[in-house]
């Protein structure tokens, strides 16, 4: 069986790849691409450790085939940052203690942006919902949530003042 | 010396920074098990039993081995027998023959995803093409699951050698129940004499895992003179080590295990499942090889913990004061002898200063995954039981339930009855800020109701290494033995920041491997910060005491006019101001014509753990249409002694809370008739999400215990004990139904409900 030859932009980069028709694109990353940012958690789409944005939106890398990257856009938790300097989102995590292993942080951390580009300002309980992909064993989501909502205000304020 | 003072007194304990590996973590460089790779490697896959309980005939391999890309299959026939002795380890016992047949079946599968053989193959897909190409041929068995119908006589045996210890006499005939445990204090029949009121319960909860969201996962390389090295994401570098070198008869010394950053444990990642494959594949292939489960083989093979039958009987005095209290618990093991029925039997009634005690469990095995520590193990199920008992108490009483444990709350001097007496505990202090938090008294609307109860947790020392070395230019590194799971890195680097007088960011905390520090027994049990913390602390202390003599000779002054102040040396007594003070790196420049590196590494065994408590108090909604249960506000109160970097404390409190509130209200191993899991996924075992939850808000009590130099008691387990009853009785005061099987989920509700509704 020979190889599909993908041609997508990760991250802002011009990337190509080959892959079986079965990969994933949480496996292309992961073990293609060594972008080992994305986490699997469940393979199933129950967990959004694995969730990057792609053409605007929010998915599961897991439920994406490689293949159908070809031609799109997708951001990982490893284009979040602008080089040196952390996303609000990651400094509100980092501000709030909103992790503890870490494991499933990749993928708040790119739900949060995709759901602040989508929604600059959600009550609590929007930012509850939109997050309910997303598994957290370790922190009962409390610290998390208060990262969100103090990372939206922040970057409502630097709006404003631009 | 002893740091226990008030926080105005503290610079770094007691603040809130940053966590020195946080960065890593939200960008995603942080490196987990499965993120690891090595030159060569190729991967390895598990074929697992799909019957609950079968004599294994045969096993051939050939077809896979035949197949291209294949590079090794490995059965029970490549491990060494074990003998079968029992090591005590940290929070229970091990068998390492039992470990050994758990990680890999012989003889008979005892559990649906038990493992009978694995392959190495240079892909994936490759791997799992041979896993099919094995052939197992069983002898299907008669199976058990349920913890009462494995006791019943004429159960399917799991283990023909296993004779229920703890009997006299020995029973003649072998059984499903590994031991029998019994506590007794006072006379319990004469203290049910005196009672006014009496209440009894039989309560019964169901397994649930720990549902850490990485699966197990690791990369073991072994070169042809034996010398390996074994990466994986668990709460023990030092235990991998050691379990796989017994499993493979391998000597200690050949292997050199590196902590990965691991996802979550809670206790679940104490244990090796693939490691000792892994390793043997690779010794086989001559290649690396990486493992990985999947997250159905999580719930099918890894150990959630216990689920139970408890039943209780509490007498007490018209006034609330308790005069006798019985329990009788039997808590399942899964495949192998091993429930936590120890603390099981120790931890629920250990809150109350009692009289009248008796106290029995059971050890019984059955065709499950074999059950692993999770957060307290056996505390939160025996306290489900309690404390919903005492809540019927308080009723039966028209006392307030937190009046009822005020009454009868353990404190200094209770002795308690697994012999142990009470010393520096906090709990009617942790009872008291319950009382006066606003959520103890805020209004409820109808249909809402409330609900409060209490945990213990013993809370472990033990052996725990940590090093402190001053670099060339000043700066520090500390190393310890843990993984750190919830920030213990932070924790770590604070305790040393201080006591070294210096900034937080001038130390840099690493979790060292098997060869880079001392033994440490694993991250569980609520010890790291209490004793890894103790051992890192006085390594710094050491390192001051060098600092101080180098310093000294430097100015050529003797060491004791010297004084450590603000991370500086400073010429004291009659040099008082004869020199300028000296700083950590002005020291570290001169340390080579001063003696050579500044550094020391402490190694201890730490004695003195301060037992935790907790109180939580849980608002809840019920929806009697559909069974809902809301959770509208909860409050989780603990004994934390000094919360070294309060916010991950808080984590700790909110984040066991919440799984405790998945336990009561979610959570369950579903079987079929067969003995197949049928929900061994996150779409089917429903762990809480962030539209389940409120805020949760932890309040920290510090009560310091003096045998830590900054008073730290562990804090990670006891807020797991509490949520279930105190949803359980907030139910109860909404609804008026005593809720006694967990979960507590819609069907049940209802069920209950219309059970009322047709007696009324
Ligand atoms: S790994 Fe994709 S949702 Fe869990
Ligand atoms: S921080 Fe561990 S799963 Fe979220």
């Amino acid at each position: 069986m020979s190889k599909h030859h993908v041609t997508t932009t990760i991250n802002g980069e011009a990337v190509e790849f080959l892959c079986e028709t079965q990969e994933t694109l949480l496996d292309v990353l992961r073990n293609t691409l060594n972008l080992t940012g994305s986490k699997e958690g469940c393979a199933s789409g129950d967990c959004g450790a694995c969730t990057v944005i792609m053409d605007g939106k929010m998915v599961c890398s897991c439920l994406v085939l490689g293949v159908e990257a070809e031609g799109s856009s997708v951001t990982t938790v490893e284009g979040i940052a602008d080089g040196e300097t952390l996303h609000p989102v990651q400094r509100k995590f980092l501000e709030h203690a909103a992790l503890q292993c870490g494991f499933c942080t990749p993928g708040f951390i790119v739900a949060t942006k995709a759901l602040l580009d989508a929604n600059p300002n959600p009550t609590e309980e929007e930012a509850r919902y939109w997050l309910a992909g997303n598994l957290c064993r370790c922190t009962g989501y409390d610290k998390i949530i208060r990262a969100v909502m103090d990372a939206a205000a922040e970057m409502r304020g630097e709006a404003r003042a631009a | 010396m002893n740091y226990i003072v008030p926080q105005s007194e503290l610079k770094i304990v007691g603040t809130r920074p940053v966590r020195p590996d946080g960065v890593d973590k939200v960008t995603g460089r942080a490196t987990f098990g499965a993120d690891m790779t090595l030159p060569g490697m190729i991967w390895g896959k598990v074929k697992r039993s799909p019957h609950a309980h079968a004599r294994i005939v045969s096993i051939d391999a050939s077809k896979a081995l035949a197949l291209p890309g294949v590079k090794a299959v490995v059965t029970a026939a490549d491990f060494p027998e074990i003998a079968n002795e029992e090591a005590f380890v940290g929070e229970g016992p091990m068998n390492f023959r039992d470990l050994s047949r758990n990680c890999m079946a012989r003889d008979k599968a005892l559990y649906e995803g038990h493992a009978v053989a694995a392959v190495a193959a240079t892909s994936q897909a490759i791997a799992d093409e041979a896993i099919e190409l094995i052939d197992v041929r069983y002898e299907v068995l008669p199976h058990v699951i349920d913890v009462e119908a494995a006791m019943a006589p004429g159960a399917p045996v799991l283990h023909e050698d296993m004779f229920t210890t703890g009997v006299e006499p020995k029973p003649a005939k072998p059984s499903n129940i590994a031991k029998r445990v019994s506590f007794t204090k006072g006379d319990v029949a004469a203290g049910f004499a005196e009672a006014d009121v009496i209440v009894e319960g039989r309560y019964t909860t169901q397994p649930v895992h720990q549902a850490y969201i990485e699966p197990h996962a690791c990369v073991a390389a072994v070169s042809a003179d034996g010398q390996a090295q074994i990466y994986s994401s668990t709460q023990g570098q030092f235990m991998v080590r050691a379990y796989s070198a017994k499993v493979l008869g391998w000597e200690i010394a050949n292997l050199r295990s590196y902590p990965m950053e691991i996802g979550g444990g809670f206790g679940g990642k104490t244990v090796v499942y693939l490691e000792p494959l892994a390793l043997l594949l690779a010794q086989k292939s001559g290649r690396p090889v990486k493992m990985m489960m999947t997250r159905e083989d999580v719930f099918r093979a890894s150990g959630p913990t216990s689920g139970a039958v408890i039943e209780v009987k509490i007498g007490a005095k018209r006034d609330g004061a308790i005069v006798a209290a019985r329990e009788v618990l039997k808590y399942q093991a899964g495949a192998f002898a091993g429930s936590p029925i120890g603390p099981g039997c120790m931890c629920g009634l250990a809150l109350y200063d009692l009289p009248n005690v008796e106290v029995i469990g059971y050890d019984v095995v059955s065709n499950r995954p074999k059950v692993a520590a999770y957060r307290a193990p056996g505390a939160p199920i025996t306290s489900f039981a309690i404390e919903s008992a005492l809540d019927e108490l308080a009723c039966k009483l028209n006392i307030d339930p937190l009046a009822l444990r005020e009454m009868n709350g353990a404190r200094d001097g209770t002795k308690t009855h697994y012999g142990v007496t009470h010393k520096d505990i906090g709990f009617l202090s942790v009872l008291e800020a319950a009382r006066s938090h606003p959520h103890y008294k805020a209004p409820l609307q109808p249909g809402q109701g409330r609900g409060i109860a209490c945990g213990f947790w013993f809370n472990i020392g033990g052996e725990s290494s940590g090093a402190v070395h001053v670099n060339e230019d000043g700066s520090v590194s500390v190393v310890s033995g843990n993984p750190d799971i919830g920030g213990s890195r932070a924790s770590m680097a604070m305790m040393a920041a201080e006591v070294l007088g210096v900034p937080m960011d001038q130390v840099r905390p690493i979790v060292g491997d098997t060869a880079s520090i001392g033994f440490s027994f694993l991250t569980g049990g609520s010890r790291v910060t209490f004793a890894t913390g103790m051992a890192v602390t006085q390594a710094a202390e050491k390192v001051v005491d060098q600092l101080k003599t180098r310093a000294a000779q430097i100015w050529d002054i003797p060491v004791d006019a010297v004084e450590w102040k603000d991370g500086k040396a400073w010429p004291a007594g009659l040099n008082a101001g004869a020199f300028e003070p000296l700083s950590v790196a002005q020291i570290a420049l001169k340390a080579g014509r001063t003696g050579g590196p500044i550094g020391s590494e402490v190694s201890l065994n730490a004695q003195g753990a301060g037992a935790g408590f907790g109180c939580h108090i849980c608002d809840v909604e019920v929806d009697k249409e559909t069974g809902h249960v809301k959770i509208l506000r909860y409050t989780a109160i603990q004994d934390v002694g000094k919360a070294i970097h309060p916010a991950y404390v808080e984590g700790q409190i909110q984040g066991g809370a919440a799984q405790g509130i998945g336990w009561a209200l979610n959570e369950e191993y579903i079987y079929d008739k067969n003995g197949k899991l049928e929900n061994a996924g996150f779409l089917d075992y429903r762990v809480p999400v962030a539209s389940d939850l409120p805020l949760i808000e932890a309040v920290m009590v510090e009560v310091p215990n003096p045998r830590h130099p900054f008073g730290v008691r562990g804090v990670g387990e006891v807020p797991i004990v509490p949520p279930m009853a105190a949803v359980a009785n907030a139910v109860r005061s909404a609804t008026g139904l005593r809720m006694e099987h967990l979960p507590i989920s819609p069907p049940k509700l209802r069920a209950a409900v219309d059970a009322e509704a047709k007696a009324g």
